[in-house]
């Protein structure tokens, strides 16, 4: 062989080490140096790991009657690697489930890519007659599958919807809070009512699942597995029956009932009209829909009830009558002549009576709601006295409600307007203040532990709407009576001023007679809110002719029984026309019917137990 | 014919060579292959087997069978190959778009497969007839052995199967370059053939020219060629040094690693068995090849050297360019891994090649 050759081939054999010498140094450098990245990029390919939501807990009433429970949502699906005639089966899908082929074609080009066996979520929660026709003709719908997921149910839609609020997506600065661990983006959490308030004890813990699954994306084995844990079920102070009988009041209404054991705080009922459905929210909504929710002038999502603040009306003359006897400025058997007007300076007040009462004792102008003798009365007290007394009852405070949302209202006193305002306070103010005008403003769960305040012995308790939170046997949290705050005032006033509140209910001519319930001692105060100021009431008396919204707003606050209550009620009608003893006074009368009546022959009804 | 000596001269290691491979070849197929059509022994390992055998046949037929004989059969043969080739575009069976097969009684082969030893013994015997004392040659003496190569390569071209017509190019420039070229004929050449891509691109068709552009930058598509390159990756590094152990390479397994019997076997085994079993592969092939050089440094003629050269060129070719496309430092081409990969008709091939080189080295002693 010729040295030519020789020297070719030694050339060659060079080349060749060379060329091996690379390959094996990319090796090295693919599974040496960089080998555990790429074993972690073969685990993240080999493991898929699936979400185990857990179940929210279920909410009762007192009762233990079901409000909100999970069922299970139908969803279907499509995965794109079974489906072996696109068309025919968008045909399909459209004719059984009325689905737009074109949302279909977009859904499965966005989500395929490589894991085809993955399913494409199509449509969420399909109703019955949907799904039964997807499930008969399912042989005939190659890579269609209904998955099953849970979802939250409100049994009795808008029936206390406002204390049990909704649900939505868990928003960015929520996520950022911290406060709800285990949520993540797409989470949905309690937005409003108890759904929110105790979210943590409703949410439960997530659970997880790291699958094995092919190139394909088809699940394969599970490697590991941890199971969610469902969220404790909570029972609510809510009686249905007198909720339902509430709502019923408020039908076509706007306004709120708040009734509540005055014994311990609990809430037995809360309504506010208009109500919406928490189903809504699950299902989605369009966003014009939501903003007329959340903006309308309705105002559906405000729980009226904690947050709506509306001025007393008569319903005040219960703390102006406490600071008066307190004060010693009321002597009960004086007589006030009452000629339907009241003069200070160039102004003149008016009694809602024109006619004027004639001569009033303590006794009688309580019992007809007498504005004249308040109005002397509220003169010689002087706004921060009446606002003192006020407090102590609780109201223009929050009363410590354990559900969020709510507000404190206002009672003014004279270094709150100058702060306000900067304007010294006026001595007209106090004369509409003391008929709970002016600047006063309340809620209707302040108004109704004010008369429970005034008939339980002078206490003021924490209101509840929560008993208990548990699971099983077990309770995580029971709600205890807690004591706010005690009347500092002497036993003879507060029975002075019991006795002049039954006479609103049970004597002749007094204002809250509507609201008589037989065999029961109803006790009660009436009120009628205006809107608007006296003089722009006055150029338009008649009714008819004043604008729905301008209209006086009805209220009636109860206890009964009175010798030893078992309910305390507010009730407040917005813009109803017609005082508070004609519009409110009997509702107040029926809900105190019912749940007396219901109280007698009902034994259970403390029990705790849950079906 | 059968001489005492072939026997004595008989070369042992490039069987043990061969042996090592074959059968690390055969059990990662088994890898690569078990669980896909349902339980027991794959069918792909079963036939891969037959084609061994069968491949070990032609191999002792060929060490045989003088390869001087084959010097004057070396233009017949080109011949019938390329006739073959010329047959598989009229009647080959067409699949996925290309038409590379033959069936002929039952069995189904690439004519493109022997075409490559066909063009590598017609270039052999050129070089060997021609030119017997110089040290290189000009450019109007290469073109007869250009043609030899153009006309295959067109016809394989058309079928088309880019891969084995590239191959084919380097390997038959491989020995041109061995024959000996003014370098100012290489650049001459190569300037000619850059000359020529803008009017070769204007003719081409366009899914031809997809195929070219995907070929250039496997990136523009990433869940082709991109996809298979990536996951390929990811097998090989995740075996790091020892593997995951035999079967138990999840990427395989699971179908993350794409053709895993044809061109990625490679990665199955060295997600298998890692940096140390790749290496030890690659070890058996450096041999391989090294002791292919040798014979052709031994060989009595030029024609047994050419045919040395050119049959461990295609080996070593064919080997660097899939283990450079499934580590990724190549783009995806389709050449499987020689001798390692599922297909017959390399698989036989490859092995007459290595019976000829056989043949070469055991008549190293013997006078013609």
């Amino acid at each position: 062989m010729s040295d030519l050759f020789h020297v070719r081939l030694r050339h060659v054999t060079w080349v060749v080490f060379l060329a091996f010498a690379l390959l094996a140094f990319r090796l090295w450098f693919l599974q040496i140096v960089h080998g555990p990245e790429y074993r972690v990029k073969s685990e993240n390919n080999r493991i898929h790991l699936r979400d185990i939501p857990p179940f929210r807990g279920m909410i009762f009433d007192r009762n233990g009657y079901l409000l909100v429970d999970n069922r299970p949502s139908y969803n279907l699906s499509l995965i794109p690697e079974d489906i072996r005639d696109p068309e025919p089966l968008l045909e399909q899908l459209q004719k059984l489930a009325g689905i737009d082929p074109e949302a279909v074609r977009s859904k499965i080009n966005i989500a395929s890519g490589g894991r085809s066996f993955r399913p494409v979520l199509i449509e969420h929660d399909l109703s019955r007659e949907t799904l039964a026709a997807v499930e008969t003709n399912r042989f005939n719908l190659p890579g269609v599958v209904i998955q099953v997921s849970p979802q939250r149910h409100y049994i009795r839609g808008k029936l206390a919807s406002h204390v049990i609020g909704y649900l939505g997506e868990i928003s960015e600065s929520q996520l950022k809070s911290g406060h709800y661990p285990g949520s993540r983006l797409g989470s949905l959490v309690g937005k409003s009512g108890v759904e929110a308030r105790w979210q943590g004890y409703l949410h439960g813990t997530r659970g997880g699942e790291q699958v094995e699954v092919d190139a394909a994306g088809r699940r394969l084995k599970v490697l590991s597995q941890k199971q969610s844990v469902s969220g404790m079920n909570l029972s609510l102070t809510l009686d249905m029956d007198l909720q339902v009988l509430a709502e019923k009041e408020l039908e076509d209404k706007k306004g709120a009932i708040i009734a509540i054991d005055p014994g311990n705080g609990e809430i037995l009922a809360m309504a506010s009209a208009p109500a919406f459905d928490p189903n809504v929210f699950i299902r989605g909504i369009d966003s014009n829909t939501w903003q007329e929710m959340v903006s309308g002038g309705d105002h559906i999502l405000q729980n009226r009830a904690v947050s709506g603040l509306y001025p007393p009306g008569s319903i005040f003359k219960i703390a102006v009558a406490l600071a008066g006897l307190e004060e010693g400025i009321i002597n009960p058997s004086e007589e006030v002549f009452c000629g339907g007007r009241y003069k200070l300076g160039s102004h003149t007040f008016r009694c809602w009576r024109r006619q004027g009462h004639g001569n009033m004792d303590f006794h009688r102008a309580m019992r007809e709601s007498c504005d004249v003798y308040f109005y002397r009365l509220g003169r010689r007290l002087g706004v921060d006295s009446i606002a003192r007394y006020s407090k102590m009852l609780g109201l223009g405070n929050k009363s410590g409600l354990d559900l969020g949302g709510e507000r404190p209202g206002l009672v003014p006193t004279r270094e709150w307007k100058l702060k306000r305002f900067g304007v010294a306070w006026q001595p007209g103010e106090t004369i509409s203040t003391s008929i709970g005008q002016s600047f006063v403003q309340v809620t209707p769960i302040q108004a109704a532990r004010m008369i429970a305040a005034v008939f339980n012995g002078g206490v003021l308790h924490q209101p509840k709407v929560v008993r208990w939170a548990g699971k099983g046997e077990r309770t995580e949290y029971r709600s205890e009576p807690t004591v706010v705050s005690r009347l500092d005032v002497t036993p003879e006033n507060l029975l002075r001023l019991q006795r002049s509140l039954i006479a609103v209910v049970n004597e002749p001519r007094g204002t809250g007679r509507r609201a008589q319930v037989t065999g029961v001692t109803v006790a009660g105060k009436t009120g009628t809110a205006q809107v608007i100021g006296l003089d722009a009431e006055k150029a338009s008396r008649k009714e008819g002719d004043v604008p729905e919204r301008f209209r006086d707003h009805a209220w009636f606050v109860a206890v009964a029984p009175a010798e030893n209550p078992s309910v305390a009620i507010a009730v407040l009608i917005e813009n109803a026309g017609h005082g508070g003893g004609r519009e409110a006074a009997p509702i107040a009368g029926e809900l105190i019917r019912a749940y007396l009546g219901k109280e007698k022959n009902d034994i259970f009804t403390d029990t705790d137990t849950v079906p | 014919m059968f001489d005492r000596r072939l026997v004595q001269n008989f070369d042992w290691i490039l069987l043990l060579l061969l042996c090592i491979i074959a059968a690390l070849s055969l059990v990662n197929l088994y890898s690569a292959t078990h669980g896909l059509d349902g339980s027991g022994v794959p069918r792909v390992f079963i036939r891969q087997l037959y084609w061994y055998l069968i491949g070990f046949g032609v191999l002792l037929m060929m060490t045989l069978f003088d390869y001087h004989r084959l010097e004057q059969l070396a233009y017949p043969v080109y011949f019938i190959s390329l006739a073959l080739l010329v047959l598989v575009l009229m009647i080959g069976a067409v699949t996925s778009g290309s038409q590379r097969w033959l069936l002929i009684g039952g069995v189904s082969f690439q004519p493109s497969e022997p075409a490559k030893l066909a063009v590598i013994a017609a270039l052999a015997k050129y070089f060997s007839e021609h030119g017997e004392h110089r040290e290189s040659y000009r450019l109007r003496e290469l073109w007869k052995p250009f043609l030899l190569i153009a006309v295959p390569c067109a016809l394989i071209l058309e079928e088309p199967d880019l891969g084995t017509a590239l191959l084919l190019v380097i390997v038959s420039f491989s020995m041109v370059l061995f024959a000996g070229i003014r370098w100012q004929s290489v650049a001459l050449l190569v300037a000619g053939v850059m000359s020529a891509v803008p009017f070769v691109w204007s003719t081409l068709k366009s899914y031809q020219k997809t195929r070219i552009l995907s070929f250039l930058r496997p990136d523009m598509d990433p869940l082709g060629a991109g996809y298979h390159i990536n996951q390929s990756k990811i097998a090989i590094g995740s075996g790091q040094l020892w593997g995951k152990g035999y079967m138990e390479g999840t990427q395989t397994r699971l179908h993350f690693l794409p053709e895993q019997h044809t061109d990625f076997a490679f990665s199955v085994l060295a997600e298998e068995w890692g940096f140390a079993g790749s290496v030890f592969l690659l070890a058996a092939y450096l041999l391989l090849v090294i002791w292919g050089i040798n014979i052709a440094r031994n060989s009595r003629d030029r024609f047994g050297t050419f045919m040395a050269v050119g049959i461990v060129a295609v080996v070593f070719w064919e080997l660097f360019i899939n283990v450079g496309m499934v580590t990724g430092l190549l783009p995806v081409v389709g050449i499987p891994l020689v001798l390692f990969s599922y297909g017959g008709s390399s698989v036989v091939t490859t092995l007459a090649g290595i019976g000829i080189l056989m043949s070469v080295s055991m008549r190293r002693f013997m006078f013609q």
